[in-house]
């Protein structure tokens, strides 16, 4: 799923452009392709431009400057109503005025549905959620998360073909959240819908979709599938946008056999995986490591490899993992994970050690 | 349950709490009693007023209490010891100079009584209580009209201390010694103008609603700059006299005023078929409508603000047609804003008087215009103060309906 062609796309976006004031741009050039049953999530800080985006393909804003296609076809002068696209808001949007039956059965008398057709509907819809016994309840008498599903429910009982939903889970508690995450996608895959997630929460975004495309500044930093995300981020930002990271900064001393040696500002001498375009020598470069990556223990240690001194700072027990903050080449908040497991030492503060890692889990981006 | 110290807990909490209670009614006492000054005693005795009828039987004692073996319907004059009694309460009476009020306060009732008691008054004075009986044929004499039988029943049916009286002029009856009766059909006018405000209220109600929901709504939606210079041309009317909107009215829609004169020169009017729109009704809705146009567009405006634009966006993305979607969810949600402008500019609009005064004519007059005719003019305080009770229980009984039928809770300012 991760590699559309334009042949099965169904959303597209090309070269899109937006500004609000004519004199920003707050999308600056989108391009994304997606196919028909996809989950992408639109991941990214507050502010990066994805409200935008979703507002764009629903029809609320125009875009400035592109081509926003859907099943091939254009909709930049196609409104709103006619678009036929599922929305779930961040605060629901369900209507105080009509009860959850009313709400659900509203996008079926707009399209003139009949009105046992309608009842059959809203019916399979609620039960869908799981709440079916609340069809005579008014909004305002539900919670928070069964709000969640009502809206959910509206958004696909009308059975769009695609499905935005802008920061749904954000106003719930993390427990429920991690349920509705889970509902969310299950049903999004079961009924071979489109769906168009937006977030600011990584976690969220990894553990629901087939792909992520990672906001900043206007721009898509990154799109690809969340391990590949993950374990193969293309630059600092998504680097330290996406889980935690660590960060080394020096200059490329030069590139041998796909590996580049980086010397770190306080000379020291590591092997990286030159990752980014700009990594050439002579170039600063920022180097990134993963916490869980990192290796003390000698005797697990390639031979070799070069290695950093390092002063242990802090050592916080978690449960199932140790995290450890050293100091390495400058950088007091350097960061270490490791299983809780019987053979593994408990660091002490104070204590001097030598870390390393494999040079394909230490990628040279951009400064 | 007991406390720590064996006393009941209730007892316990009470005193715990009576402290905090008396605090929390010292700090609000002088807002206390201002309301109670400034509001319920007025209204206390303007609802008093308009039954209290002292006057008669504290004037005339002696004389009421001999009318009481007098039947009205008889159509015989009483006996010499009404005449009597009368001729003794007359002389006290005038001694203090209280026998004019009487007169007025009887020429409610009757025309010419104001005038009987003050002419006869004098004479009255010269007659000795004690010598000079018998008493009927000189107070005959003195003036025919107390050889009248209708000038002793009136005496005698407004002679109660509490009367329903004012209460059945208020509503086009009078009292009268055979019970509650019509008035002639040329004094009916009071109940005439009771429909006429009502129903002038309702239409500037509604002509308030029709102009300002739109405008609210624009408020509402428009970019903060632009709307809140919009919000300064709404508050505008508030930082200008009363008196001067509405005589501008005056100059905007007389005969030879600026629309009519506009009209003319357009050629929609001949000139000599001006358009007559002022003082008469349409005057009237038209200045009061202007006038309180903002009490309906700011409860509007503040519940419109409330409305989350996500709702509209919500039921186009569900394939409402702009018409539907402000149809079907953004009006409904509009509503308490409605019912809340409409309350407040129905209850203004039917107590309104300097509007209809100035621009309403003979045919544009609110009954408030009839209240302070008589508390100014012809001194009637006691069917103004009926007038008035019948206005508070108008509105009382329309609130009560409202919330009946929209429900009170609806409403909103906010
Ligand atoms: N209606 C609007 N008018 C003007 N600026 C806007 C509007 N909506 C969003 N913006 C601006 O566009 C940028 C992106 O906003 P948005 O798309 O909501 O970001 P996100 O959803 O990623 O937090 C922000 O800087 C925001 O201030
Ligand atoms: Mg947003």
């Amino acid at each position: 799923m991760a590699d559309a062609t334009a042949s099965d796309a169904f959303v597209e976006f090309e070269r899109v452009q937006k500004s609000y004031d004519g004199e920003t741009l707050v999308v600056k050039d989108l391009n994304l392709t997606m196919p028909r049953g996809e989950f992408l999530t639109m991941l990214g800080p507050s502010g990066s431009g994805k409200t935008t985006c979703l507002m764009m393909l629903a029809g609320f804003e125009t875009a400035t400057h592109g081509d926003i296609r859907l099943g091939g076809t254009s909709i930049n002068n196609i409104p709103p109503h006619k678009r036929g696209i599922g929305m779930v808001f961040q605060n629901y949007a369900l209507f105080p005025h009509m009860t959850i039956a009313e709400n659900l059965s509203f996008p079926l008398e707009v399209r003139r549905i009949g009105r046992s057709d309608r009842e059959a509907k809203v019916k399979r819809a609620l039960d869908m959620v799981e709440m079916g016994a609340f069809g005579g309840r008014r909004p305002a008498q539900l919670s928070g998360g069964q709000q969640q599903r009502i809206a959910l429910a509206r958004a696909l009982v009308f059975e769009p073909e695609l499905v935005l939903m802008d920061e749904p889970l954000g106003a719930l508690d993390k427990q429920l959240r991690e349920k509705m995450q889970f509902e969310i996608t299950n049903l999004a895959h079961e009924l071979g819908i489109t769906t168009v997630y937006v977030t600011h929460d990584q976690t969220e975004a990894l553990t629901m979709s087939d792909r992520v495309a990672v906001f900043d500044d206007g721009r898509i930093q990154q799109l690809d599938p969340p391990d590949t995300l993950y374990e193969e981020p293309k630059n600092s930002f998504v680097a330290q946008f996406i889980g935690e990271n660590n960060t080394l900064e020096g200059m490329v001393k030069e590139i041998n056999n796909g590996l580049a040696l980086v010397q770190l500002d306080d000379g020291e001498l590591i092997d990286c995986q030159p990752v980014h375009e700009s990594v050439k020598p002579g170039a600063r470069t920022r180097v990134s490591i993963r916490p869980e990556r990192v290796e003390y223990n000698k005797d697990r240690l390639k031979e070799g490899v070069h290695t950093l001194k390092a002063e242990v700072k802090e050592f916080i027990y978690m449960g199932d993992i140790f995290r450890t903050r050293l100091s390495v080449a400058g950088n007091d908040e350097f960061i270490i994970k490791t299983r809780n497991a019987p053979d593994v030492d408990r660091l002490k503060p104070g204590q001097q050690i030598e870390i390393g890692w494999l040079p394909e889990d230490c990628r040279a981006l951009d400064a | 349950m007991l406390a720590a110290d064996g006393t009941p807990l209730k007892k316990s909490l009470a005193r715990a709490l009576r402290l905090q209670k008396m605090r929390a009614l010292a700090l609000i006492a002088p807002l206390l009693i201002f309301v109670l000054v400034s509001f319920i005693i007025p209204i206390g005795s303007m609802l008093f007023r308009s039954v209290e009828n002292g006057m008669v039987a504290e004037t005339l004692p002696l004389t009421v209490a001999e009318l009481k073996n007098w039947d009205a319907e008889s159509n015989e004059l009483p006996d010499e010891a009404v005449y009597a009694a009368f001729v003794a309460d007359m002389v006290v009476a005038i001694a203090n100079k209280e026998h004019t009020r009487l007169g007025t306060r009887l020429n409610y009732e009757k025309t010419g009584m104001s005038s009987l008691f003050r002419k006869s008054g004098r004479k009255i004075k010269n007659l000795d209580p004690a010598t000079d009986a018998p008493f009927k044929d000189k107070v005959i004499d003195i003036d025919k009209k107390f050889g009248d039988v209708e000038t002793w029943a009136v005496i005698k049916t407004h002679s109660v201390k509490i009367t329903n009286g004012y209460f059945l002029n208020a509503v086009d009856m009078q009292r009268t010694p055979e019970g509650a009766l019509a008035q002639p059909e040329d004094k009916r006018i009071l109940i005439r103008l009771f429909q006429r405000t009502l129903i002038m209220s309702l239409i500037i109600t509604g002509s308030c609603i029709l102009l300002g929901y739109p405008v609210a709504w624009l408020l509402a939606n428009l970019q903060a700059r632009t709307a809140n210079i919009l919000m300064i041309l709404v508050l505008l009317p508030f930082w200008t006299s009363l008196l001067v909107r509405t005589s501008a009215w005056k100059v905007m829609l007389q005969q030879q005023g600026v629309i009519n004169d506009v009209l003319v020169w357009i050629g929609l009017v001949a000139d000599d078929a001006r358009l007559v729109m002022i003082n008469n009704q349409f005057g009237t809705i038209v200045a009061m409508t202007h006038i309180l146009l903002p009490f309906m567009i700011l409860p509007m405006y503040s519940v419109m603000q409330t409305i989350n634009p996500s709702y509209l966006r919500a039921a186009k993305s569900m394939g409402a047609t702009n018409w539907t979607a402000f149809w079907r969810v953004y009006f409904p949600l509009s509503v308490p804003g409605i019912g809340a402008g409409s309350i407040l500019v129905f209850i203004l609009s039917i107590g309104y008087y300097i509007t209809p005064e100035i621009v309403g004519g003979t045919k544009g007059v609110f009954i408030s215009n009839r209240i302070a005719y008589h508390i100014s003019s012809s001194l009637n305080w006691g069917l103004a103060a009926a007038l008035g009770s019948i206005l508070l229980a108008v509105v009382l009984i329309l609130y009560w309906a409202y919330d009946k039928i929209v429900g009170i809770d609806n409403v909103k300012l906010g």
